[in-house]
This record gives structure tokens, C-alpha cells and sequence, in this order.
């Protein structure tokens, strides 16, 4: 199953994240990653969710602006190094990346990353073809 | 289908001859009862007698907005109190309120205009007519009410607000035509698409809108979201209201109801009356009228006219859509801007929300422009760069539409207000 992740268009105003989150946790949305872009006038939030489509759908339905991206997800040791692996595999494969952020998973000793990229489908070839550990979009859900 | 064929498609000659005996009586009933017309007439040396034909009307003197602050309330009425049966007042957007006087025979005389409109766009007696202006001292509601029950159409008054019913009276009552402000029509298509309706669903066929300027981009916007053909009426409170002119199922042009208000279109500089075609203020002569009849009234509005026989059949003169009221410019470091140049130019943008609002001051006394544009899901993205990107489009639209830079803040969906009755897209805080 494909990982989704969920955009949020945050308005350059206090307590626009405050709203989001307060919906989210209302409706019983788990977050299980975040990261925010931020320019002068709006950010986007970036979330990864146990069920992206109905965050999606809560949001609209909320007055918010969402989308769903397909993402990459990988499970790299946490040992220094871990995630350079990952990232040279792309580069040589040519894969750009647009943006990525990274945590620690509770189940075990690994990070989790997610990548966004300009090619999925080869970025995934590569990857798993190199014995990288993907992470499915049922890993999220509980 | 004509309200009244004889008037409608009236040969211009006959024309010309019944609006020159009416102009006369006009004349002659202002400078008797009306004391600011009788000074102004002898100062400009002009007696009733004078006044042959419409061909004298260049001479007479222009009246202004002004005019009815100064005589405020009742100083220009033509009638006395015992005959006027219905007052309305204007909004008061521009400044302080003005107050206009009908008649019964004005009353009468408005009602048809509007049954003139209603049937020029298809309308007829078995349409459910919804009004959703605003009831009460704005003609908007009252007018268009009236009309519409002169032609013998069932009216649904449900006056502006509470939108969410609205949108059930559609489904339940099966409204046919809607009537109600440009900005309310957009809110009425959000509220329809966030209830889950689908346009098909509804029975609505005719959109008559006016009272603020818009544009056609809104038109599109409009006829799409509530599955309907959209219609221009065009009014003054100080004419009569709603139902001056209209379009006609041709959308081509608003037929104005000249047998009883003559349209100039003028030089708003020199006062210069302008031919045919050429862009100018509107100016109108109310030539029936009994409690307030009007001699070339400045509406600020700015539109041109032509005589051309409409492929309606209609002969009257047709007005083009009024593009904006010269009190609505803006004047940015020099440029006149017309905020429906800028409604324009996002409604042309793929996917762009069409609610905005303007923001106008002066920065380090330089005057700035910024536009507020909601968030659409289909602008969005999860990438900064492809939004940036959207940004400097509209900007650069903007520029070269306007010729000068104007900022763009993308703001969160809904976060615009939404207007039940007039909308106020603009802020000048230089004010």
C-alpha cells in the first residue's frame, strides 16, 4: 500500500496551527510525523497520519486546504551514516528530492524518513532492488 | 415575448416624439415644484418653454448625488407628501444616505420595468421568482418583489441571509429565477456545492443580478455553480431602482426603458454628450416620473450605448454592461484601477478562487496594492516553489493587466467575507 502523506496550506496567522491540530485531535487523528515549510506569507504543514484520506477529508470539510502526496518512506539504522545510503542510492539514480523529514520510530533501533522525490516509481525500484527497507502506508495504521 | 410589444419595439421616431412630450411635462413639473431646478434653470437662462424636443435635453442642467445630500431628505421632491405612497433610501455606502420618493404611478411605472425585465430574459407568469435582495430601504428586494408580481409570477420574498435556507427553499419551493446581488449569487453556489447539490438538481434557469458592478468572468462562475443563465438589471435608487435597463435573453447589452428615463452617455470631464459607442458617464432623465423626477442625473457609472435594433426584436437603446462607478476607482500611484479589472484578471487564472479583497495604503507615502486571494484546493500543493510559482503568476498577471505592482497574499479558503447584499472588496486606508 502506498504511503500518503497529508498538505495542509497554513495561513501566516496565530493560532492557524493550533486550529489544525485541534481539529485533528477532535476527530481522533493520530500524527505520526510532521514538518512544516514556512515562507514570509503562508506554510505548508506536512503530515504523516494513521488514515490520510479521512484527514484529508476532516480538514476540507473543516475549512482548511489539504491534499494528499505520495510520499517514500524508508526505515534506515540509526547509526550515523543510515541515512547516506538512502540518499546516494538517488542521487546516482538520478531521483531528485524535493524535500524530507525524518523520526524515530517506537517499535525498534530504526529512523524512519520520508522522502519526497521527482520519480516515485524509480526511486522505489532502486531502493528496494538495493535492499532498502520501504515503509507501506498500513505501517501507520493501528 | 415582449411585456409590452408597442413600447418595445417602438420605431425610433415614435420614440423620439413620446419621450419629447413627456420631457416637456417634466420640465415644466420641476421648475413649478422643485426650487433648487427653478434657480438652477433661470441661472442657466432656461424657461420650460424652451424645451421643444429631446434634442433640447444637452442644454438642461446635470443634477448630482449631491444635490440630493443638500435638499436631504425631501428637497427635490415633485410631489406633495399626500400622493407619495413608498420612500426608499441608498445604502449610504458612498457617503451619507440619500432619499427617493414614489408615487403610485411611480410605482407603478418601476413595477413594469421590472415585468419588462423578467420577460425580456424568458421569464413569464408560471416562473417562482426568488427574491433574495435585501427587503426594506434598498430597492433590490421591494423592486424586484413588485415586478415580478405585476407579471404574475409566484414570488418567493426570502429577502438576503441566512443562506443555508436559502439553498432548501431552492430544492423544496423549486425556485426559477433567482434575483439578488452578483456577490450573494457566488456565496449561493458555495452554499449549493457545500450542501451536496448538484446544479442538475435544481430548477433554477434564470439569474437576475445587479445593484454592484461584476464581470463576465463572474458571470461564467455563476452560471456554472447554480446551472443558470445570469442577467444584468441595472438601477438607481435615485431613477427608481432595479429595472432602468436589463439585458435581454441576447446578453447583449442592457435595454434601458427610455419611454420613461432617457439614457446620455457624457464626457464626465467637459460634460460633453458622447455618440454612440463611445465609453463615458451615464446620465439618465427621469421623463414619467411624478415624486422625483431626476433631469440628467450623474450615476457615476460608466458604460456606453447603442441604438442599434437588437436580434430581440427590442428597438429600444441598450447600454452596455456598466464596467464600474468612477467613485469605485482607485487611484494607485497615478493609475486608475478598477477593482473589476482585478476580478477579472484572477477569475481568468485556472483554479483561482473568485473572492478577493483589495487592501490600499500608503507606505513611506507610496501607495501600495495588495489583493487577498483565498486558497483553492486545485492551487494547492504540497510544494512551496509550485505555490510561489502560482503567487508570481497572479502578480505578474496583475501587472501587466493593470500596469502597476500589486501584491498577492494567498489567505486560508473562507477567510474573504462573504456578502449577502453589496460586496466590499476594498479597503483604503489611505483614506
Amino acid at each position: 500500500m502506498e504511503l500518503y502523506q497529508v498538505s495542509v496550506f497554513v495561513e501566516n496567522k496565530s493560532g492557524r496551527l493550533a486550529d489544525i491540530t485541534e481539529v485533528l485531535s477532535k476527530n481522533n487523528i493520530n500524527l505520526r510525523a510532521l514538518s512544516i515549510a514556512d515562507t514570509t506569507d503562508f506554510g505548508i504543514l506536512r503530515l504523516i497520519v494513521d488514515n490520510p484520506k479521512a484527514t484529508e477529508l476532516i480538514l476540507a470539510e473543516n475549512g482548511f486546504t489539504a491534499t494528499l502526496t505520495k510520499v517514500i518512506g524508508v526505515r534506515v539504522p540509526d547509526t550515523p551514516g543510515g541515512l547516506s545510503v538512502v540518499l546516494r542510492l538517488l542521487s546516482d539514480g538520478n531521483v531528485g528530492l524535493e524535500y524530507m523529514y525524518a523520526f524515530i520510530g517506537k517499535e525498534d533501533e530504526r529512523a524512519s524518513v520520508i522522502l519526497r522525490v521527482d520519480n516515485d516509481e524509480k526511486a522505489e525500484q532502486i531502493l528496494s532492488f538495493n535492499g532498502i527497507d520501504l515503509i507501506s502506508g498500513d505501517a501507520f495504521n493501528e | 415575448m415582449y411585456y409590452n410589444k408597442k413600447i418595445e419595439t417602438m420605431a425610433r421616431e415614435d420614440m423620439k416624439k413620446l419621450q419629447s412630450e413627456r420631457l416637456k411635462k417634466t420640465v415644466e413639473r420641476v421648475y413649478n415644484n422643485v426650487p433648487l431646478y427653478r434657480e438652477r434653470f433661470d441661472e442657466y437662462g432656461i424657461k420650460p418653454e424652451h424645451i421643444k424636443s429631446v434634442d433640447d435635453l444637452k442644454n438642461l442642467p446635470f443634477t448630482y448625488k449631491t444635490d440630493l445630500r443638500d435638499t436631504y431628505p425631501y428637497g427635490l421632491f415633485a410631489a406633495p407628501m399626500e400622493e407619495v405612497t413608498r420612500i426608499h433610501a441608498s445604502s449610504g455606502t458612498t457617503g451619507k444616505q440619500t432619499v427617493v420618493g414614489y408615487t403610485q404611478n411611480d410605482i407603478d411605472v418601476w413595477s413594469e420595468c421590472v415585468a419588462r425585465s423578467l420577460v425580456s430574459v424568458g421569464g413569464s407568469n408560471k416562473d417562482i421568482v426568488h427574491v433574495s435582495y435585501g427587503y426594506g430601504l434598498f430597492t433590490g428586494g421591494l423592486g424586484l418583489h413588485d415586478g415580478a408580481t405585476k407579471l404574475g409570477a409566484a414570488v418567493v420574498p426570502v429577502s438576503s441571509g441566512n443562506t443555508a435556507r436559502q439553498v432548501n427553499i431552492f430544492k423544496d419551493f423549486g425556485s426559477t429565477i433567482l434575483c439578488c446581488t452578483p456577490s450573494y449569487a457566488m456565496y449561493l453556489a458555495e452554499a449549493v456545492k457545500e450542501s451536496g447539490i448538484s446544479p442538475d438538481e435544481l430548477k433554477l434557469r434564470i439569474g437576475i443580478f445587479g445593484a454592484e458592478p461584476w464581470t463576465e468572468e463572474m458571470r461564467d462562475e455563476i452560471e456554472k455553480g447554480l446551472g443558470l443563465k445570469a442577467y444584468d438589471i441595472y438601477g438607481l435608487s435615485e431613477i427608481c431602482g432595479p429595472g432602468v435597463s436589463c439585458n435581454c435573453y441576447m446578453q447583449n447589452g442592457l435595454h434601458v426603458q427610455e419611454d420613461h428615463f432617457i439614457p446620455e452617455i457624457i464626457d464626465p470631464d467637459t460634460g460633453e454628450v458622447l455618440p454612440d459607442g463611445e465609453s463615458g458617464e451615464l446620465v439618465f432623465t427621469c421623463i414619467t416620473k411624478e415624486a422625483l423626477p431626476l433631469i440628467r442625473y450623474r450615476t457615476r457609472d460608466i458604460s456606453s450605448l447603442t441604438h442599434e435594433v437588437c436580434e430581440c426584436g427590442r428597438t429600444t437603446v441598450r447600454m452596455s454592461k456598466p464596467c464600474g462607478r468612477t467613485d469605485d476607482m482607485l487611484i494607485i500611484r497615478g493609475v486608475n484601477v478598477f477593482p473589476s479589472q482585478v476580478e477579472s484578471v484572477l477569475l481568468n487564472i485556472e483554479g483561482v478562487s473568485p473572492h478577493y479583497h483589495i487592501t490600499v495604503d500608503r507606505v513611506n507615502n507610496l501607495d501600495t496594492m495588495d489583493v487577498e486571494v483565498e486558497m483553492s484546493p486545485s492551487m494547492f500543493s504540497d510544494s512551496v516553489k509550485h505555490i510561489q510559482e502560482k503567487e508570481k503568476m497572479i502578480k505578474q498577471a496583475l501587472l501587466s493587466t493593470l500596469n502597476i505592482a500589486v501584491g498577492v497574499k494567498l489567505v486560508g479558503p473562507k477567510t474573504i467575507s462573504r456578502s449577502e447584499g453589496k460586496a466590499k472588496r476594498v479597503t483604503d486606508n489611505r483614506k
